[in-house]
């Protein structure tokens, strides 16, 4: 079976017991995004410090897969900034445009933690926007988060 | 790989109708192997049927041999293929017991069900009276139901927010079936049309059809039926249904994709404007305006998918050979069977009608703890192909309260065997994820 490629372990851990799941105040942005050919769904906040992200909250419904990604993401950008976490999203997104190339694995391993577990998703087409469902969803929140604060500076 | 499982008393093999090894052979896509080289269990007609040769090679006939424009030009190629196109529309109007000149070929059920509804809003501002007759406007109202497939859902949404009429719909009972309770309401004289789905893509479901065209009768209501899921399935007559419209897909057929069908009754099709104008369907052209052809022609604008039209016929060919009656008899073993066997998987949920009482064979299931997706995951390792999410039915899903299905579905090469790869594919999901029901991991 190929499925363990795409089932490793640290996903189906972070599935069972997300981080940082539940929806939580202070926030700056709250989006709701869906994976519309399957019916996921995420709502998730940001809450900012400055231009450091200091919470990530969420609560949301889906396969393993998006949901064990979000939790993931969670551990990965809490006290980034903005543009470093961002700059995370866009390595994640080249790791599930890899197509199963263990060296872009290999080379993301430092920087994405345990999101590199991920890379087995790239290999299914189909499942590369459950992973990512929740790295569009906390680009479009900073993004709103960003203006909201510097409006009110 | 899985180990073998004992079936539950409840589900039992009657012999099948149809011949499967047989059939099987006709289907050269049945040959490959999928994942790891596993046989493909193709388990998702519902979305989109597998070919037989005998449509392959009708399409390549016709291109090899006959390909031209159908319905203009005078040479000799010209006129064979308008010839085999034409015969291909004899062959469908025989299929559901229909009169050829009410048969209009399109892309497919989505684009018919468009069409009729572009006709009806083009209707209010038609130049001509007699198109007018069944204008949709302010105070009209189109009824759906909650069980429709997003194709006869958002074409009435949308007529609705471009003429100002307002959609009503009939709700679900918690086993899957239309509530009618309110029918005789909802249904009022101010009713314009009725679209409704003759079997539910998800629940399986098989709607009584005569209660809502009777109560659509009373009050004046045209009645459009999506058969999409339920002409290739079981024989269907146009007489006996007495809609105003039925629509379906080739695709979903054994046909080719790129062909549909709307059938219309001919005094209502007649008193329809276009929705799509242009070549062919034109009586005379000047600078000034136009003037268009009767149906079918009316609604055929363009060059139109003689090929697929073509290999459409071969299909309707095909399945007449098997016979409608085997189908639907065949289909149903299957759906019995299917049914008993997974509802006897402890975590497994059938969302829609528990038995094979007015049910046609797409079974959508849940199994706890697992995400459809990742059931469905795991089936395609397995070599079986099912459909996973809302399918194209949103608010069914949501209405049930589940984000998505795992749908099996079955056609003329299902057999038993591929029922029990589900079941235990099912199963083998279940211990992937360390969701046994009883067991702890």
């Amino acid at each position: 079976m190929q499925l363990q490629s795409m089932y490793q372990d640290i996903i189906l851990d972070h599935y069972r017991n997300p981080h940082g799941r539940g929806l939580r105040d202070p926030f700056e942005a709250e989006v709701h995004h869906v994976n519309p050919t399957c019916g996921d769904e995420v709502t998730l906040r940001v809450h900012l410090d400055g231009d450091t992200i200091a919470d990530v909250s969420y609560e949301g419904m889906g396969c393993s897969i998006s949901q064990a990604s979000v939790s993931a993401m969670y551990d990965l950008v809490i006290g980034k900034s903005v543009t470093d976490a961002l700059g995370t999203g866009e390595h994640f997104m080249r790791l599930m445009q890899s197509k199963g190339d263990a060296t872009v694995a290999e080379e993301l391993e430092d920087e994405l933690e345990d999101a590199v577990a991920f890379a087995g998703v790239s290999k299914y087409p189909a499942r590369v926007k459950c992973a990512l469902m929740s790295w569009m969803a906390l680009k479009d929140a900073s993004a709103r988060a960003l203006s909201t604060t510097s409006e009110a500076n | 790989m899985t180990s073998t499982v004992s079936r539950p008393a409840g589900a039992q093999q009657v012999p099948l109708p149809l011949d499967v090894e047989a059939i099987r052979a006709d289907f050269p896509i049945l040959t490959r192997t999928v994942r790891d080289d596993r046989r493909l269990v193709y388990l998702d007609s519902g979305a989109t049927s597998q070919k037989p040769r005998q449509v392959l090679d009708a399409e390549r006939d016709f291109y090899e041999n006959y390909n031209a424009a159908p319905h203009r030009g005078a040479h000799q190629l010209a006129e064979e293929a308008t010839g085999l196109y034409e015969q291909a529309r004899a062959k469908v109007a025989g299929f559901i017991g229909a009169a050829e000149r009410e048969v209009v070929f399109t892309r497919n059920s989505t684009e018919s069900i468009n069409l009729v509804a572009y006709a009806l809003s083009n209707a209010a501002s038609a130049k001509e009276p007699e198109f007018r007759r069944y204008a949709v406007g302010q105070g009209d109202e189109i009824v759906v139901t909650e069980m429709e497939h997003h194709a006869n859902l958002l074409p009435w949404q949308q007529l609705c927010e471009r003429t100002g009429a307002t959609l009503r719909w009939l709700g679900l009972t918690d086993d899957g079936r239309l509530d009618l309770t309110d029918l005789a309401t909802v249904v009022n004289e101010r009713t314009k049309l009725v679209a409704v789905t003759q079997q539910s893509n998800i629940l399986g479901t098989i709607n009584p059809l005569g209660d809502i065209v009777s109560r659509a009768r009373e009050v004046g209501a045209l009645v459009l039926v999506d058969g999409a899921q339920s002409v290739p399935h079981q024989p269907v007559d146009v007489t006996a249904l007495g809609a105003d419209f039925l629509v379906f897909s080739g695709h979903k057929m054994l046909g080719p994709t790129g062909v549909g069908v709307l059938w219309g009754r001919y005094d209502v099709l007649d008193a329809l404007p276009p929705f799509l104008t242009g070549g062919s369907m034109i009586e005379v052209v000047r600078m000034e305006g136009s003037t268009f052809m009767p149906p079918p022609q009316r609604f055929e604008a363009g060059v139109p998918m003689t090929a697929q039209v073509i290999g459409l016929g071969a299909a309707v060919d095909y399945l007449q050979g098997l016979g409608m009656d085997k189908v639907l008899a065949h289909e149903e073993a299957l759906t019995g069977y299917a049914l008993a066997s997974l509802q006897a998987i402890p975590g497994v949920t059938v969302i829609g009608p528990p038995d094979t009482v007015a049910r046609g064979g797409a079974i959508s299931f849940t199994v706890e703890g697992i995400h459809p997706h990742d059931v469905g995951q795991v089936l395609d390792d397995l070599g079986i192909a099912v459909r996973v999410g809302h399918h194209c039915a949103w608010p069914v899903v949501r209405r049930y309260g589940v984000p998505a299905t795992t749908r099996a579905t079955f056609y003329v090469h299902t057999g038993y065997d591929d029922v029990d790869a589900l079941v235990d594919g099912v199963r083998e999901a279940q211990r992937f994820f360390g969701v046994v029901p009883g067991e702890v991991n």
